[in-house]
């Protein structure tokens, strides 16, 4: 375990270090391409520490995503903070909103509290459209004041693999931690845990919080990346989607849902160049997991090598 | 000798049928306390109710002296008193080890600890209590892939994590064959004496009841119609009548 433990952390310099040789590549695109993709895996990381590790899938997810993204961006703009005040208000907001639905979803279990994540994500996405001196309405938040020293395009993409490596790591901890484990056996079994003398329902919604948290630190890093926030981003479909990046990549493994995020949107991107119809995609994709790939294509992966480690 | 946990007067109804009516029950220090009654008698939901996973509509459960009524289940686990369920409950995907780990870690206190890896802790403990009911060997296994008997012996050693002083048991031997009968209660007996913890414990195998209680108790329709020694219970006309000659009846 340990020795896994050791693993995990070498492939983790390794790809870190892999990631920052991406700007020699010489390609814009690709820079473009793979800051988009750390913000999105973070996201759907975060997602995950709800949906694999507490075992209550979340509708609503994009919610924190866009507090985060919204409320950093007003921060740098309309008030004129450094960015060292906004993120971090940003994301404390995104961690506030969270605990206060967290507070009503966690008394709720199953369908019922998917359900209320949902309610409350489209509750969200009403404000951002409705209250347009704010936050811009349909026509989005646009301009953002994005700090010089991370205005060029290379300069964010270090900033952002800065942003979500630490994040990621922080992730993991929390993951693995003795919080992490009672998590994963709240998940599994939420009556002997609570007679082991686990308070679940507060276990429940510190797991809320966090997942509130990171999404939005990726909304706060998606809206600067974009320099606007748009009311799509709080949409149940951007809850959707994150949902099936998380589903893709694994739920009972911690990279999983970045590899997911990492596939998904790669795929996006280059079948939107091709033609109209990714929602067919993703919907052959999502039947295709559900059907086939309950463990997404970490499980698929695992399964492989296990065949191979069979025959020989 | 000293009572440990007192049942008064409790009264719980689901709809307007009545599943506890006017139940006065106690445990002493050390007693094996057995609480037998036809199905529907009203037994897990009594356990529900000590262990407030249930609110009784009236009267009180006290614990070390203490009134619980309307405590909640994980504060209840910490004054002391702990619990197996009726059916398996464990951490099916979960490996034994951490299935035991993580009630380590709740008795600590540690379950909100986000930034201490969980890994590392209480291992010697974890890997003690797994010997305690012979499960060592079984350490690594996922938790749903053990055989049933196995599984009671890891929901066993969960219950202990908490260093319990008293031992709310739901049909020990629940699904077992006669031998891993004999050998759960063999354990389950040798663990109450090394560590002097009373049990009160519903039961279905009359042999195992007649074996090692020190006291009876007999649930009918949510009341409770007997309480005393082994030997008396067989000679009560009303617990013959409905329960024991029931039984006999249906055999």
């Amino acid at each position: 375990m340990q020795g896994k433990y050791k693993a995990t952390f070498w492939l983790s310099v390794v790809l870190v270090a892999l990631l920052l040789l991406v700007p020699a590549l010489g390609s814009k695109y690709l820079v473009d391409l793979t800051t988009e993709i750390m913000i999105y895996a973070l996201f759907a990381l975060s997602l995950n520490v709800l949906i694999g590790y507490s075992g209550n899938i979340s509708f609503g997810h994009a919610a924190y995503f866009a507090i985060g993204g919204y409320a950093c961006a007003i921060f740098l703009t309309t008030y004129e903070w450094p960015l060292i005040i906004s993120m971090p208000a940003a994301i404390v907001l995104a961690g506030l909103a969270a605990a206060f639905v967290g507070y009503f979803c966690i008394r709720l279990t199953d369908i019922y509290f998917s359900m209320l994540t949902l309610a409350f994500g489209m509750l969200v996405w009403a404000v951002a459209f409705k209250w347009r001196g704010v936050t811009g309405g349909d026509d989005g938040f646009v301009g953002v004041a994005v700090p010089e020293f991370i205005g060029d395009r290379y300069a964010f993409f270090y900033f952002t693999l800065t942003v979500v490596a630490l994040s990621t790591g922080l992730l993991w901890l929390i993951c693995h931690s003795a919080f992490g484990r009672t998590l994963v056996a709240v998940r599994e079994n939420r009556m002997r845990a609570s007679f082991v003398g686990v308070d679940t329902r507060r276990l429940r919604l510190t797991a809320f919080v966090v997942a509130g948290t990171f999404a939005g630190i990726a909304g706060s890093l998606f809206a600067m990346y974009n320099r606007g926030v748009y009311v799509e981003s709080a949409f149940w479909t951007e809850s959707g989607q994150v949902l099936i990046m998380t589903l893709l990549g694994g739920l009972y493994s911690f990279f999983g849902p970045a590899l997911g995020a990492a596939v998904l949107y790669t795929l996006q991107v280059g079948i939107n160049q091709y033609t109209e119809y990714w929602p067919v995609v993703l919907g052959t994709i999502l039947l295709i997991i559900i059907m086939f790939l309950p463990n997404g294509l970490v499980g698929l992966a695992q399964k492989i090598s296990a065949q191979f480690s069979r025959r020989t | 000798m000293e009572t440990v946990l007192e049942i008064k007067q409790a009264y719980k109804a689901f709809d307007g049928f009545v599943a506890i009516n006017d139940v006065t029950i106690d445990l002493k220090r050390g007693e094996k306390h057995a609480i037998i009654g036809p199905n529907g008698a009203g037994k897990t939901t009594l356990f529900n109710l000590i262990t407030g996973h249930l609110k009784v509509d009236r009267g009180s459960v006290t614990f070390e002296g203490k009134e619980i009524t309307g405590t909640p289940p994980h504060r209840i686990v910490k004054l002391g008193l702990a619990r197996s369920f009726q059916r398996i409950n464990i951490y099916p995907r979960m490996t034994v080890f951490e299935n035991v780990q993580v009630a380590l870690i709740a008795r600590d206190g540690r379950s909100f600890h986000l930034f201490t890896l969980g890994h590392a802790l209480n291992r010697d403990e974890s890997a003690e209590l797994l010997a305690l009911v012979g499960l060592s060997a079984e350490a690594e296994e996922l938790a749903g892939e053990l055989a049933y008997g196995k599984q009671k012996q890891l929901e066993l050693a969960i219950s202990l994590a908490s260093h319990p002083s008293v031992l709310l048991l739901d049909e020990p031997t629940a699904g077992m064959s006669p031998p891993e009968t004999v050998e759960a209660i063999k354990l389950i007996e040798e663990i109450a004496e090394a560590r002097g913890l009373a049990l009160l414990f519903t039961e279905h195998d009359m042999g195992v009841v007649f074996g090692i209680s020190d006291r009876i108790s007999v649930l009918h329709h949510g009341e409770l119609i007997f309480s005393g020694a082994p030997d008396r219970v067989r000679e009560d006309p009303e617990v013959r009548r409905v329960y024991l000659g029931e039984s006999h009846g249906a055999a």
